[in-house]
């Protein structure tokens, strides 16, 4: 059963389209990942999803409805850049942020949410820096302890974009582990990636994008020569131009 | 001794004290929020675009509440639009809002009313503060805290993560025009302590004072309110002992904790970092 259902999709930034006709459907209960070149829209479409950048036309069902009513039900771990890593708040509060969407206005987290949220953060294997501020840590353990808020929230879909960029290995296996549990749990999970060498190894399905869907299905149906070759084909005729411009340079400087 | 038998004597001095006392709360308390997202500038834009609202209002006869309100957040509205339907960047958009709500206030208030006026409005008149004022920054302060309390969780996550909170479906947009809005009340409160132009001072110093003492936000608040309140407490002390500025004075004590903290901080300190660092070429020598 699908999950995530996109028709027709169109975003553009400052008149410059950034997806264009984009339909897909996402199964549930399944660990997806987005991948493409550099540009080619990939967080754009996770913020479409999620309603955090204006689109032109399509629509969006996340749930069988639209997104607005569930957004609640969706964990959103963005890349790390965004983030202000000298604000005063500790690991364990940052857990703590998880918890807010369910417990709505007016209600503060209390004993409850506090016990959840560090057993979200024992889940990661960072309970032992509960009490640090969050700027403290390296790349790998903050990006842990955005998955930990993420559990946290207690979704049925995971969205992350680009949670292995800049991250040591280890925090990477963590993770990666704990995004197959959750799988196994019957959650969805959907991650932007541009690492095409762990594609097989990490996700059960792929979609490949570049602007539009060039393909969508279950990994090795679409994590072919081929497929691959269509969605890079622009960046792959840039680097040859590039290459010819280089030659017809120094054939130039060779004639002064 | 003798300052406080003054306070016990006089009830000009007792509104004086009661009301510095509430501005140092309320302005640390806005204040941790508006440095934390990074909005000083706007702080500093809101308080002085105050002015021709105040104006409008004496003209009008109405409390100066009303027009302090509503001007502080149409050029908060101005300086969105500007900095989002066009090139011009958000700095450059606050600069000219609040340089022509300023010129404005200025020209209407010397039209309507003397330049003593003016002089008290820009620079703050805590020891001319009348009951009628002293009830109105109580109001404020209540509104204040009640609104920060409500609305603490929306308030912390949209500060420090808004990406997370528009994902779940905070209204942001909302939310920073509720922080403008508070903004202009806390202006409009400190207008009789330390006046419109030195505003920003209370609400960006003893903020910034705790956000190197801490790293949690409910503490750094405490902290921002009690830097606030001393701050109040002790400029009013000396600029009665030695008849100065009141709300200079204030702002004076409060930059002195400032500089306690920058360099004596365990954390975060000049001191300490240069005592890390030296540690650390020693070692590693």
């Amino acid at each position: 059963m699908e999950i995530i259902k996109v028709k027709d999709l169109a975003v553009s930034y400052m008149g410059n389209p950034a997806l264009v006709d984009l339909s897909v459907e996402l199964e549930s209960g399944r660990l997806i990942g987005i991948v493409g070149p550099n540009g080619a829209g990939k967080s754009t479409f996770m913020k479409a999803l999620l309603e955090l950048t204006p689109k032109d036309r399509g629509e969006v069902e996340v749930f069988h409805e639209p997104v607005k009513k569930n957004k609640k039900r969706i964990a959103y771990v963005p890349q790390r850049s965004n983030i202000d890593w000298t604000f005063p708040i500790t690991v364990i509060d940052t857990v703590l942020l998880g918890t807010y969407p369910l417990l709505g206005l007016f209600r503060r987290p209390g004993k409850k949410e506090k016990a959840w949220a560090y057993e979200c953060l024992k889940r990661v294997g960072m309970e032992a820096y509960a009490k640090r501020q969050i700027g403290e840590l390296s790349g790998g353990q903050q990006q842990r302890v955005f998955m930990a808020r993420a559990l946290a929230q207690k979704p049925q879909l995971y969205l992350l974009d680009e949670p292995f960029v800049g991250i040591d290995m280890a925090s990477e296996e963590v993770i990666v582990q704990i995004l197959k549990e959750l799988k196994g749990e019957g959650k969805t999970v959907v991650v932007v990636h541009h690492d095409l060498s762990k594609v097989e190894k990490y996700f059960d399905d792929l979609v490949l994008l570049n602007k539009t869907i060039i393909k969508a299905g279950s990994v090795h149906e679409v994590f072919t020569r081929e497929y691959i070759m269509q969605a890079y084909e622009a960046e792959f005729q840039f680097q040859s131009f590039l290459q010819e411009e280089t030659f017809q340079q120094s054939g130039h400087a060779e004639q002064m | 001794m003798e300052f406080i038998q003054a306070v016990m004597d006089y009830a000009f001095l007792q509104k004086a004290l009661v009301t510095s006392v509430m501005v140092g709360i309320i302005c640390g308390v806005i204040g941790s929020f508006i440095i934390l997202r990074g909005m000083s500038l706007m702080g500093d834009a809101i308080s002085h675009a105050v002015l021709p609202g105040v104006a409008l209002s004496y003209i009008f006869g109405l409390n100066f509440f009303f027009g302090a309100v509503i001007s502080g957040l149409v050029a908060a509205l101005g300086i969105g639009y500007v900095s989002q339907n066009s090139r011009i960047k958000n700095d450059a958009a606050i600069g000219i809002m609040f340089s022509t709500f300023f010129a404005l206030g200025i020209i209407l208030i010397t039209m309507v009313k003397s330049s003593s006026d003016l002089y008290h409005i820009l620079f703050g008149n805590v020891l001319a503060v009348r009951s009628s004022d002293m009830w109105i920054t109580f109001f404020i302060g209540v509104f204040i805290l009640i609104i920060v309390f409500a609305f603490f969780k929306e308030l912390l996550v949209s500060s420090f993560d808004p990406t997370m909170s528009q994902a779940y479906g905070l209204p942001n947009k909302v939310i920073h025009y509720l922080i403008m809005t508070l903004l202009t009340l806390v202006t409009v409160a400190s207008l009789q302590t330390v006046g419109i132009v030195l505003v920003v001072a209370m609400l960006i110093t003893p903020a910034s004072t705790a956000y190197l003492l801490t790293n949690r936000l409910s503490i750094m608040i405490s902290l921002a309110v009690i830097f606030g309140t001393l701050s109040s407490i002790i400029g009013l002390y000396y600029s009665y002992i030695y008849n100065l500025a009141s709300g200079a004075t204030i702002v004076v004590v409060s930059t002195i904790f400032f500089l306690i903290a920058f360099v004596f901080s365990p954390k975060q300190g000049v001191l300490w970092n240069k005592l890390r660092a030296h540690k650390q070429r020693v070692l590693s020598r």
